[in-house]
């Protein structure tokens, strides 16, 4: 169905074309070719990336984030990956720990 | 130092590669540059038919590498340029024939005698396309707006870079500016964001083109043609000017302000 004019005026749908469509293509198609690494061995990494980090930190694997970038002709693998508060620190008194936590909420 | 070698190349076959440089090399011609043009599509020669001069060929460029004849011998000169010539390929032989030393030396042999060496490289990325580059101080990418042509682009682009020749000068060939107005078509904007070089040159789209390679006249001979006139464009930038970029009327329309302006997305 054609997104209608208030739709469009605020934004709300994205007309897609087919140009727009190779170049989001392109864009994903062109950072894994220059480095040589196909989306699905990509996933293998993230995963194995993930695992190494699990060893030593708790992390919060629902919010993390690893994708390639490409600056001009460089890719770059761009990772945020944010952790629990750590155990210990939860157990102590919570009131007055100094360090803001955003995940707080989420420990037992 | 002498001339300035340029090779043209693409990746992927028939985006315009031979069109391009049969088109430069008379335009550089037009502006009384001297000018050799190689043919380096060994086994499938085509830069002396799109130039006419395919009746005059006695000795081809691995006649020359071999020793058969003398360069001078091998070279054509053009009918209406006396200072453009061209080296034609061989088309009984592969692209094993020739070495990229080979190229170096033959190039290097000639450089003092021109402003400038057009070299027409073969499609694909093997030893064609290194003997194609090899002499190059300067290379030229073909690329049409779509997925496939863009695609080699950038992996053409990537080998230029581990050669240090890159990476290099796009042209942008076979535009439709109403395709790209209605966003059924990648913008030049878009091919060179997404390939992140800079960009040489627009060629658009023209029903003059075809005719002109049927013929063996050069569209850029045309002086009506808008493909002509980006090819002697992109001829001057070669030569240092700074020539603005035609406008091709795919952007800045009214309507499309006012549709950009209520969150249309046509490129």
């Amino acid at each position: 169905m054609m997104p209608s004019f208030f739709d469009r005026m605020l934004g709300r749908t994205q007309p897609k074309n087919s140009g727009t469509t190779a170049k989001e293509r392109l864009q994903f198609i062109l950072v894994h070719d220059r480095i040589n690494l196909p989306p699905e061995r990509m996933q293998e990494m993230k995963a194995e990336i993930l695992a190494v980090i699990s060893k030593y930190v708790s992390v919060d694997g629902d919010n993390v984030d690893i994708e390639l970038q490409k600056r001009d002709r460089n890719s770059m693998l761009v990772a945020e990956i944010p952790f629990y508060k750590a155990r210990e620190a939860i157990e102590q008194d919570d009131e007055d720990d100094p360090r803001p936590t955003r995940l707080a909420d989420e420990s037992e | 130092m002498g001339g300035k070698v340029i090779t043209i190349t693409s990746g992927k076959g028939g985006v315009g590669k031979t069109t391009t440089t049969a088109n430069l090399g008379v335009a550089l011609a037009r502006l009384d540059q001297r000018l050799l043009m190689i043919d380096a599509d060994i086994g499938l020669r085509n830069l002396d038919i799109v130039m006419g001069l395919e009746n005059r060929i006695v000795y081809d460029i691995v006649d020359v590498i071999e020793g058969r004849c003398k360069l001078r011998q091998a070279m054509i000169r053009h009918k209406t340029f006396p200072e453009l010539y061209l080296i034609p390929a061989a088309q009984t032989r592969d692209k094993t024939a020739v070495s990229p030393a080979d190229m170096i030396q033959l190039t290097d042999s000639v450089r003092g005698d021109f402003d400038f060496i057009l070299i027409d490289s073969p499609a694909g990325i093997e030893r064609g396309f290194r003997n194609a580059v090899a002499p190059a101080d300067e290379v030229v990418i073909v690329t049409n707006p779509e997925v496939s042509a863009v695609r080699d682009a950038d992996r053409v682009i990537g080998l230029l870079e581990n050669e240090n020749k890159g990476p290099g000068q796009l042209i942008l060939n076979r535009v439709n500016p109403e395709m790209v107005r209605r966003g059924d078509m990648l913008s030049a904007d878009d091919v060179t964001d997404l390939l992140a070089i800079r960009l040489l040159g627009i060629v658009p789209e023209d029903e003059t083109v075809v005719p002109s390679s049927n013929s063996g006249i050069p569209v850029t001979l045309n002086d009506n043609s808008r493909a002509g006139l980006a090819y002697r464009n992109i001829a001057r930038r070669l030569m240092g000017e700074d020539v603005p970029f035609m406008k091709l009327g795919e952007s800045g329309g009214l309507f499309k302000r006012i549709t950009r302006l209520f969150g249309g997305r046509n490129g």
